[in-house]
């Protein structure tokens, strides 16, 4: 009998493989977790399976196009539709990592904001690069990222989101440069210099973040006295948690995520499915309620209410001293800057 | 006074590896939703939690799944192996017997990046299949070494009798053999099975979203933010390890009777 | 039987053999072959390459180069418009890890020369990046020209060949990996150290106690052991984290918060832990192994506690306290999830890196190189652990 249940095992484990590829892979949406992603799985993930009875599965990531890159070149991708940053986008359209998008089959571009419009990817949403502390540990809070930058003033800790992209131009603004000039600056071998200068001023005192529900966590634990953020995820921690984490909206850096489908997707067709969904204005208009991220589809904006409006990076108030980051600098410097930073922080 | 500090430090030392587990566990019935003493009250909301999410459940069928078939795979494999290697001598035996147990020396992050690219371009990679696969890899030099040792016990003498009596090798193997080590193939097994239930670096690399296990949602949830579901979901790994340990020790003791 | 025992015990092998060739073997084989081969420019620059054959190197190629570049790079786009997507990008990064900067170009070129042009293909491609221009550009193709070269190995070691094919170590902002390295080893070392430490005393006291209190000891070893290492960890995270136990308590004595994690203290620390049974367990076996009347006997002959320790019991269990040290040392070595959840940016070691060039920067040759490194540092260990116990897991048996 013994030998019967071994020659079952045997023949069920050597089909496995064969089952497994005939049974093809549920469509697989990756975005930046923690409490963004429970937010996009009320508002888009959940009623996009009940209304469409698609399948789709959750993957996070914390960015790099050298992740992105990897998938497709090792032949091992399975992700289908992914959120990017702004130079993610560019880069991999340029290298051919993303699959053309059919705006038709998602309502027309005229359906949405004019910046959300590329010929491989759809604006997601438009968010801040911020800093935050906690008022309950840190009541005269700092204002600016000269404050940030200054431990003498302001002793603890600092979150920094790991990479090149932000932490230089942080640099730059903290040492007094205008944001008009940060990014003419960092073109400059001189301006590189002078932002890891800056950087080597607090390098014992800064923590690295790659995933963005670190740093309210961090905050929140009081392991950082003060940290760089999604605006969103801070909000949400004081709506959701009862913190009391201020945000410094001085020369915040602006920019704007988008969803691209990765190349040779086998699920295109039902990938087109989902941004349609998530495109539509009604959709949309119920994120910024959970998380002040501004949204792309035309028409979401006037759904939602003034104090959710105040709240999000394109209020007046908060985008008057933005510096808005610039795709085509990180196009040019991402790569050489990225491995002059690790380097730099491996050491 | 000399054996009065010994037993002092090795007190120490026993509670420093029991501490920090016996530490977490009480947090995950708490209450509330901070991570240290004094618990505000006792619940199981953290349980519920973790039966009710989208995420938990389906890691721990994976987790069961997974490592069952890849204890299945690595006994099958194993067993006719460990039978063959006890026959085997000289060069043969060292080669073979170097083989066989690669999979526990070589850093698992070698065979968590090098199966990603060899997986890949054959379709392996986010599936079921692929995970049982790398799984039943690195637990099968646990079945082959435990079953190897009880074949040590075993008197070669009986299979030649089998034999004299008209048996053919394979029902001599089934009739005469397998009952005497069953304990050790039984704890082999579980070697295997804890060794999935352990295993974390390959499943970061190869597993999708579909395959999570549990140990790589625990990975993914401490990345985040440390919930008492974490805590909780390790809760219930712990009391695995502990039947499983149980388990292997009440085989151990047949074997040895 | 009818078969030779021996070959039939060769066939019960077979199976398994072949499972482990396949899943294990082969896979481990072809990522390591990465470390030593370079095919990812030739498969994609097949012509230009053999353009660059006579080139000096002094100045930018002859005209020829350029057309071949052209021709290989439109080829290798049609083919990837209708086949695997992928080579361009592939030799765009192997390009890149020699100059910095070449990964957006070649992708960028194969795109705008894709499109027909007028005049020498020279102009064309230079007016699309200025790196064409640039005679280290062609060095750097004419250099991964392959099939097989050291480059990814030299970088691993921190060092590389210049034009004129001498070794140079890197620039001192550049150097990475021996500092990795030394960190790997040095952290391996002291886990080592302290599970040694602190292993004996809990390894004597389990060998030499009776009854209940042996078992209780010994639980106290395999019970940690047998849990998974992310829950080790998890454990650590939530005792040391700022807001965790222990600091929750020192806070109570009014000290505090300190910070406990993100640290190597944090990581060694949990290093130890996880591996502390892996010395106890080949100690008690040392320990149960020893004739207790020698000791005594050469304490009965007048010799010094420190004396017969040094003389009499450490000689004996030399060879389990070596199979202990060995058995950490070589975990301790390729330690990736604890360092990633418990240590800051400068206590990552070796496998870290290994994971990171392969999944974050598509750099598998280094990846490899880096991997070949880890496996030396473990292969010499085994071998001197196959020579003094045999190979045997004393948590198995």
């Amino acid at each position: 009998m013994f030998r019967r249940t071994m020659l079952k095992g045997t023949l069920a484990t050597a089909a496995l493989p064969l089952a497994a590829r005939a049974q093809g892979r549920d469509l697989t949406v990756v975005s930046w977790g923690g409490a963004y992603q429970d937010a996009q799985r009320e508002v888009f993930f959940r009623p996009f399976q009940q209304a469409t009875r698609i399948r789709m599965l959750e993957e996070t990531w914390d960015g790099g196009i050298g992740v992105l890159r990897s998938r497709i070149a090792s032949g091992a991708n399975t992700w289908d539709v992914v959120q990017v940053e702004s130079e993610e986008l560019l880069i991999g359209a340029e290298e051919g990592l993303f699959e053309p998008i059919d705006w038709a089959a998602i309502g027309g571009r005229d359906a949405y904001i004019p910046e959300a419009f590329n010929e491989h990817g759809v604006g997601a949403i438009l968010y801040s690069f911020i800093f935050a502390y906690d008022r309950a540990r840190l009541a005269q809070g700092p204002e600016s990222w000269a404050d940030f930058f200054d431990t003498a003033k302001f002793p603890g800790k600092r979150g920094m989101r790991r990479g090149p992209k932000t932490t230089l131009e942080m640099a730059l603004l903290a040492d007094g440069v205008p944001p008009m000039r940060v990014y003419p600056m960092l073109a400059t071998p001189a301006g590189v210099d002078r932002a890891f200068r800056k950087l080597d001023s607090i390098k014992a005192e800064l923590a690295w973040w790659e995933r963005g529900a670190q740093p309210a966590q961090w905050l929140a634990a009081g392991e950082v006295a003060m940290t760089v953020a999604y605006n969103g995820r801070i909000a949400a921690a004081n709506a959701t948690d009862g913190r009391n984490f201020a945000i410094v909206w001085t020369n915040n850096l602006f920019t704007l995520d988008s969803w691209v489908i990765m190349k040779g997707s086998p699920n295109r067709a039902r990938a087109l499915d989902f941004l349609k969904f998530v495109g539509q204005p009604e959709i949309q208009a119920a994120l910024p309620p959970r998380i002040p991220y501004g949204v792309t589809a035309k028409g979401a904006n006037d759904r939602l209410a003034p104090a959710v409006l105040a709240q999000l990076p394109t209020a007046p108030a908060n985008i008057e001293s933005a510096l808005q980051i610039s795709d085509r600098f990180w196009i040019d410097n991402l790569d050489s800057l990225t491995q002059r930073f690790n380097t730099w922080v491996a050491r | 006074m000399g054996r009065g500090v010994l037993w002092a430090a090795g007190l120490l030392v026993a509670a420093f590896l029991l501490a920090p587990i016996l530490a977490i566990l009480p947090l995950s019935f708490s209450a509330g939703s901070f991570l240290f003493y004094p618990l505000p009250g006792l619940s199981l909301r953290w349980y519920r939690d973790f039966f009710g999410s989208d995420f938990w459940l389906p890691a721990l069928w994976n987790s069961l799944l997974i490592g069952g078939a890849a204890a299945g795979l690595a006994t099958l494999l194993g067993v006719p192996a460990a039978f063959g290697l006890w026959r085997l001598r000289g060069a043969a035996r060292a080669v073979v017997l170097g083989v066989v147990l690669a999979p526990m020396v070589v850093p698992v992050i070698v065979v968590a990046v090098a199966l990603l690219l060899a997986f890949g371009p054959i379709g392996l990679v986010a599936t079921h299949a692929g995970m049982i696969v790398a799984h039943a890899a690195l637990g099968v030099p646990f079945v082959v070494v435990t079953v190897l040792a009880s074949l040590e016990g075993f008197d070669a003498v009986q299979l030649r009798a089998a034999a004299a009596c008209g048996a053919g090798p394979v029902r001599a193997f089934f009739r005469v053999c397998l009952p005497q080590i069953f304990p050790g193939v039984a704890a082999g097994a579980v070697f295997a099975f804890a060794t999935s239930l352990d295993e974390v670096v390959v499943a970061l690399f190869i597993a999708g979203p579909a395959q999570r296990t549990l140990p790589r949602q625990m990975f993914a949830g401490l990345n985040d933010s440390i919930s008492l579901t974490t805590a909780a979901a390790a809760a219930m790994l712990v009391a695995f390890s502990v039947v499983l340990l149980l388990v292997v020790g009440w085989l151990q003791g047949r074997a040895r009777r | 039987m009818s078969r030779s025992p021996r070959l039939s015990a060769a066939l019960l092998t077979a199976p398994l053999l072949a499972f482990l060739l396949l899943s294990f073997v082969a896979p481990i084989g072809a990522f390591l072959w990465r470390a030593v081969s370079d095919a990812e420019v030739a498969a994609v620059l097949p012509r230009t390459i053999v353009a660059l054959a006579g080139w000096d190197g002094a100045a930018a190629p002859h005209d020829a180069a350029f057309a071949a570049l052209v021709a290989d790079l439109r080829e290798a786009r049609a083919r990837e418009a209708t086949g695997p997507a992928g080579g361009i990008a592939r030799a765009a990064s192997r390009l890149n890890a020699d100059r910095p900067g070449l990964r957006g170009v070649l992708p960028m070129t194969a795109r705008r020369v894709a499109a027909p042009f007028d005049g020498p293909a020279r102009d064309a491609v230079i007016a699309i990046s200025a790196a064409w221009a640039d005679p280290e550009t062609w060095g750097a193709i004419r250099r991964a020209g392959g099939p097989l070269s050291s480059f990814h190995v030299l970088a691993a070691l921190d060092l590389r060949r210049d034009a004129s094919g001498s070794l140079r170590a890197l620039p001192d902002d550049q150097r990475v990996f021996g500092a990795v390295l030394v960190r790997s080893l040095w952290i391996a070392l002291l886990v080592t150290g302290v599970c040694l430490a602190l292993g004996w005393p809990l390894a004597w006291l389990a060998a030499t106690a009776r009854g209940w209190a042996a078992t209780l000891l010994l639980g106290a070893v395999l019970l940690p052991f047998w849990i998974s290492l992310v829950v080790r960890t998890a454990a650590w995270m939530v005792l040391l984290q700022r807001e965790g136990v222990v600091n929750a308590a020192l806070g109570a004595f009014g000290i505090g918060p300190l910070p406990l994690m993100m640290n190597r203290f944090a990581v060694v620390l949990a290093m130890v832990h996880i591996l502390l049974p892996f010395m106890v367990l080949p100690l008690v076996a040392a320990f149960r192994g020893l004739d207790p009347r020698l000791p005594r006997a050469a304490a009965s002959l007048g010799a010094s506690p420190w004396r017969v320790f040094r003389r009499v019991t450490l000689p004996l269990c030399l060879p389990g306290i070596a199979a202990g040290c060995i058995l950490v040392f070589i975990q301790a070595l390729g330690f990736y999830v604890t360092p990633a959840l418990l240590g800051g940016p400068g206590d990552q070691m070796l496998a870290w890196f290994v994971g990171f060039y392969a999944t974050r920067s598509v750099n598998w040759g280094l990846a490899a190189a880096l991997s070949l490194l880890l496996l030396v540092a473990v292969g010499v260990c085994v071998a001197l652990y196959g020579r003094l116990a045999g190979f045997r897991r004393p948590g198995a048996a």
